[in-house]
């Protein structure tokens, strides 16, 4: 058994990634921030009730709740903004979370199985679940 | 043997207390929101595309207030968690004081949750 190497200093993954992370969590704070707003001016005329109010927080679009009650779609929320703050979410979120899948993974397994592939089997992932998310926000 | 190291029930007898706490649990609500999202987007693109009966079957679940509490304990608490990580990176001669910055994130985090489910249960127990 061998020991864990220290990530070195300067610019690599390790570091970029450990940044990114703060980031993006402090960037996601933000578009929760902007998103609550949109959501407490477009959702007062219905008064929606909380758990419609956070999942639309998030991801304004009509194809991924089921039994919310939710305000007039095509009025506020149907254009290009929401879609941006959309894609930004997901961007952020899914990033943020496969890099911690990866930290996790390689905190348990370390270097007892390549790692070239098992970063490249995460990057595919997040590359499917981002195309798909995309594909779900501009389709609708 | 896949794994390089031995993680058995040992690591269960290391006293951390409450930041070791922390870190077990954001761990935990990290990959079960990484999987909730997962799914989530999966099972909205099945619904948009091809109108599942299964993706529609998983997002009423992903709906329901029991899921949403519990998913609202791992969302409140990792977005708390990690302001406090980032707070402790930025000025790390707080680091000593990590034990009461997890109590007081705990401070923030019981009310800030409870009103939240308090708020879903009632919603939910009155059918909406």
């Amino acid at each position: 058994m061998r020991s864990r190497t220290v990530p070195q200093r300067g610019f690599n993954l390790d570091y970029l990634m450990w940044l990114f992370t703060r980031l993006s969590g402090l960037t996601l704070f933000l578009l929760a921030l902007i998103g609550v707003v949109g959501a407490l001016l477009l959702g007062a005329r219905e008064q929606v009730d909380l758990p419609t109010l956070v999942r639309w927080t998030f991801f304004p679009n009509p194809n991924h709740v089921v039994n919310s009650s939710i305000p007039d779609v095509t009025l506020g929320w149907a254009n290009a903004y929401w879609q941006i703050m959309m894609i930004l979410v997901l961007f952020f979120g899914v990033t943020h979370g496969f890099n911690g899948l990866r930290m996790v993974i390689e905190d348990y397994l370390g270097q007892s199985i390549s790692q070239a592939l098992l970063r490249g089997v995460i990057f595919l992932l997040w590359l499917f679940f981002m195309v798909m998310g995309i594909f779900v926000i501009l389709a609708s | 043997m896949a794994f390089g190291k031995k993680i058995g029930l040992q690591g269960l007898r290391y006293q951390g207390g409450g930041p070791m706490l922390a870190w077990v649990l954001h761990r935990i609500g990290g990959l079960a929101m990484v999987i909730f999202v997962g799914m989530h987007i999966v099972s909205s693109f099945a619904m948009q595309q091809f109108g599942s009966d299964l993706g529609t079957a998983i997002n009423t679940i992903y709906e329901s207030w029991p899921f949403q509490a519990v998913l609202f304990f791992f969302v409140i608490f990792h977005a708390l968690n990690g302001l406090r990580i980032i707070l402790l990176d930025l000025w790390p001669q707080f680091l000593k004081y990590q034990r009461e910055a997890t109590w007081l994130q705990w401070i923030v985090f019981i009310p800030m949750y409870g009103l939240t489910v308090f708020i879903m249960i009632i919603n939910g127990l009155s059918g909406n």
